[in-house]
Order: C-alpha cells, then structure tokens, then sequence
C-alpha cells in the first residue's frame, strides 16, 4: 500500500471523512486511507443540494469493484453544494481526494461537531492502528 | 479454519505490494495495483495469477478413469491422455458438489483441478463413493497454481523458450520444462481469454512468478489479483461455485445443458437431473445488463410488482464494456432476451435488461 497522505489543516472523523471549514461552509471528502481501502472506485451517490443531515447519518454511498461502503456525515448540516463531476468521473476519488475529489458542501449548523472531529495526528494514530 | 493457509508465493506477493484477502481459508492477494488495471493487463496484454488455493485431487489405477466418469457429468473414459474436460460433479440429489476441471496425465491417472472451498468436502464425496481399487490422492498440499490469461501469454511463453505452447490447443496440456522446471501447463483458464495454467511443484512457484514476470514485463504483463479474477470471470459469464452453482442448483437451471448429458449416460445425479427437468425448473440463471447507474451485486433481490422473485448471484461494474453486469436466477416465465425486470439496489428499484452471454468476447473455453 502506498503511504497514506493526511493533511495537516483538514478534520477528521471515525468513518475517514475530511472536513475543511471555510466560515460556515464545510466541504467534505474521504480521506486518502479511505480510497487506499476501497481500491478503484466505480461509483458515487450523493445527496441533492438542500437535503439536511445530522451527524453520523447516511448521506450517500462509494462504490468500488468489490465493495459498498456508505458515507457518514461527519457534521449536522444542510447540503450547500455536490460534486456532480463525480457521476461521471467517480476515479476521481482514487486520484485527488482531498481536492477534485470533494463530495459534497455542509452549512454548518453546529460549530461544536466540527470541534469534535480529529485532528491530522488523531487521525494518523486512528488509522495507524487500523492498518496493522 | 482459524488461520489462512498461505500460497507458496506469500512473501512474493507482499514484496509486490499485493492486498490480501482470506478466500475460502487461504490468504491470497486481491490485487497488486488496481483491479481495474489489471483487468485491463488481461484483456490487452496478459495478467499473471497465483491460484495456488485450487486443489488438485488425483484418480489413480487401473479403474480411475471409469470411476471418474460415473463421478461426473460427462464421460472421462474417452477423455484422451493430455487433453481436459470441464465437468460437474453433482451430488444424489443432482445437485453441484463442484465445477471442476479434469486432467487425463495417463490412461491410469485422473487429476481434477476442485475449487478451494471445496477440497475437503470433494474429497470425502469421492472417497465414499470409488471403488477401493482406485486410490484418491490429495495433491493440493504439493501442487501450486499459476494462471497466464490474455492475448500475450503464448508470445511470452514462447520467449521463455517454450515456442511449442504456441500450437497447443485449447482444453489440452503439455509436460514440459519451463524456465528450467518442470511443469504441466494447460491452455484454459478462467477469464474469457486466452492463456494458460501452469501447476507445478509448490517449491518453484515463486522461481517461475518472477520469471514470468520478469520475461512478460516488455509485452506489458502484470501480477493479477483475485478482484480482477473476478470481474473477468464474470464478463465471460463463467460460473464461480458458491455463488451461481452450490449443492441445492440443478446444472441445467445454471444453463450448463452442454456440460451434462443426464439422457446419454448415468453418473451419480443423472437421474435426479432427469427427474427436475421433468418436472420443471422454477428457475434459470441469466445475464443481465443495469440500464442506469448502480451495481446490482451478489444477494440483491429481482423483483417483480413489488414481489421478489429472484436473487442476483454475481454482479460488478464490467471494466470492459463500462457498465454494469451480472448474473440472477429468475423464474423461466421472465428469463427470455431482451426481457426487463428490477433489481432492489439498497432498496431502490433499477432496471435491468436479460443479455445475452457471455458478456465479451466468445465463450469457446469451456468444451
């Protein structure tokens, strides 16, 4: 397995999400470990602009060749924007997931879950225990 | 099984990079790179897979071919020294104790090539039911398994200095020496596409992984895992045992009619076979395209008004043809061509469309 990238200025969450807060607009994506994890993904369903979800909910789901694997909101929110791109082009997310590879934007609704998410060496140690 | 075994190429494949996966109590590799590159590396090129969790299960003596064709849905009596014939071995019921393949080495020595899963339960199956003039060895223990799929497997093998492999046929196999070893290497496989399987000591295997991927690396050869495995199987539509065949499915509801001959010959099942043909099947097993974006994949249920009347047993994205594939049983009233029915997708309906299989390339592998 390549080396998993975790960037320094992204949060983190259980279900290997990032979350990148800009004001009140949160993007969301899976993390490195996540797609290393899933192999080559074939698909992508996300939720419509306008839904809302709470944290810990199911807001769309990552397919790869052999696997189904639902995304979990990492934080309560109201969807502001999707990456349609990704209907067409779901390989995107092997290959940049923590830039053209974003799934989908959060209004922040409560600024305490996002707290509440990992830092990068939270994460790092998470997933280090998770990959022996 | 509490621990995996491990194939002989274990430490090769993590030197690879290989992730592995537990498949029927063996620790094998899922894929090196990427399934989708590899499955491309087959069709292109040629890709190369250790199957050494297969089990080979020897027939031997005077009685062992004979003994092999009342075991099996097809005869193995005229079965000629140095060809192979795939078959079924089906249980009273006549129902599928395995898809295997079989080997005539000599006129008093029968190997089948059994699925992994099944060694155990092949073995006792066989064993109860030979005379005890023909011995039954297990030469799993000894044997590894490797598979060369795709169009370049000849011209490789050819400049590893076996040129004469270019001319064996398919379902026969030749003894030779490759790379300085020893082998029995077999023009079949498990892909849809060209290639050949190589069985050879357990103590080589790795010496002739690296050789061959060394000697295949110009024409743009690759390790291939068990993913890839798959999703080319499946765009051949070849049956994977425990998903499509198991010991309850009749071989002709799988549409595996030109593999059993129930009204020529008698074998162990026949008459059942005969009897559940009579009656008619409720059942038959189908390919099927989805005509909008999901993947409908193994235990996902066909449905009709709401109603299930079916299961998918197999389903993946085709990396092939970029969409999505599949087989299902469905009842025979909805089994024709072109015919659509749904498939619940996670709880949403898709639709899905009877296609005719295999999914690519012709199917003249099995015969």
């Amino acid at each position: 397995m390549d080396e998993i990238q975790i960037p320094d200025d992204l949060r983190y969450s259980e279900d290997d999400e990032w979350a990148r807060a800009d004001a009140d607009r949160v993007t969301v994506g899976i993390s490195d470990f996540a797609q290393q994890q899933l192999g080559d993904i074939v698909f992508v369903e996300l939720p419509e602009v306008g839904e809302v979800f709470s944290q810990g909910q199911v807001f769309g789901t990552v397919e790869s060749v052999k696997a189904v694997s639902d995304l979990f909101a990492p934080i309560s929110g109201e969807i502001l924007e999707v990456n349609t791109s990704l209907a067409d082009s779901p390989g995107t997310l092997n290959e940049d997931c923590y830039g053209k590879g974003w799934l989908v934007v959060f209004q922040l609704s409560e600024p305490a879950g996002l707290e509440a998410l990992m830092d990068s060496k939270a994460y790092a140690s998470n997933v280090a225990k998770r990959a022996e | 099984m509490s621990k995996s075994a491990q194939s002989p190429l274990d430490a090769l494949h993590r030197q690879l990079g290989a992730r592995m996966i537990d498949f029927a109590g063996f620790s094998m590799p899922l894929q090196y790179s990427s399934i989708l590159r590899e499955h491309a590396a087959v069709r292109d090129a040629a890709g190369l897979f250790d199957v050494s969790h297969m089990g080979q299960i020897a027939l031997r003596g005077d009685g062992a071919a004979p003994a092999a064709g009342r075991l099996l849905s097809r005869p193995i009596e005229d079965l000629p020294v140095g060809r192979v014939r795939y078959a079924l071995l089906c249980n009273d019921a006549g129902g599928v104790v395995d898809d295997i393949t079989v080997y005539r080495r000599s006129d008093n020595d029968v190997m089948l090539c059994v699925n992994a899963a099944n060694i155990a339960k092949d073995l006792a199956w066989i064993r109860g039911n030979v005379e005890t003039a023909v011995e039954v060895c297990d030469e799993s223990d000894q044997t590894a398994l490797l598979a060369l799929q795709g169009p370049s497997s000849p011209e490789l093998l050819a400049g590893a200095g076996a040129s004469e492999l270019q001319q064996l046929r398919g379902f026969h196999f030749a003894t030779l020496s490759l790379l300085g070893h020893e082998v029995l290497i077999s023009r079949t496989g498990y892909t849809g596409a060209d290639g050949f399987e190589i069985y050879c000591p357990r103590t080589v295997a790795t010496d002739l992984f690296e050789g061959l991927l060394a000697q295949g690396a110009p024409l743009g050869v690759q390790p291939a895992g068990l993913g890839a495995r798959d999703t080319l199987r499946l765009e051949a539509a070849l049956p994977l045992y425990g998903h499509e065949l198991d010991d309850t499915t009749s071989p002709l509801e799988a549409g595996l009619d030109r593999f059993v001959h129930p009204l020529e010959r008698d074998f162990i099942g026949a008459e059942a076979i005969r009897r559940r043909q009579k009656r008619g099947h409720t059942r038959q097993l189908v390919g099927f395209c989805l005509e909008e974006r999901g993947i409908a994949r193994a235990g996902y249920p066909v449905v009709e008004a709401g109603e299930r009347v079916g299961s998918v047993t197999s389903g993946a994205p085709s990396p092939t043809l970029g969409k999505s594939i599949g087989l299902a049983y469905v009842p025979p009233r909805i089994a024709e061509m072109g015919r659509r029915f749904e498939i619940l997708v996670r709880g949403r309906a898709h639709a899905a469309r009877v296609t005719p299989t295999p999914f690519v390339g012709g199917n003249e592998r099995k015969r």
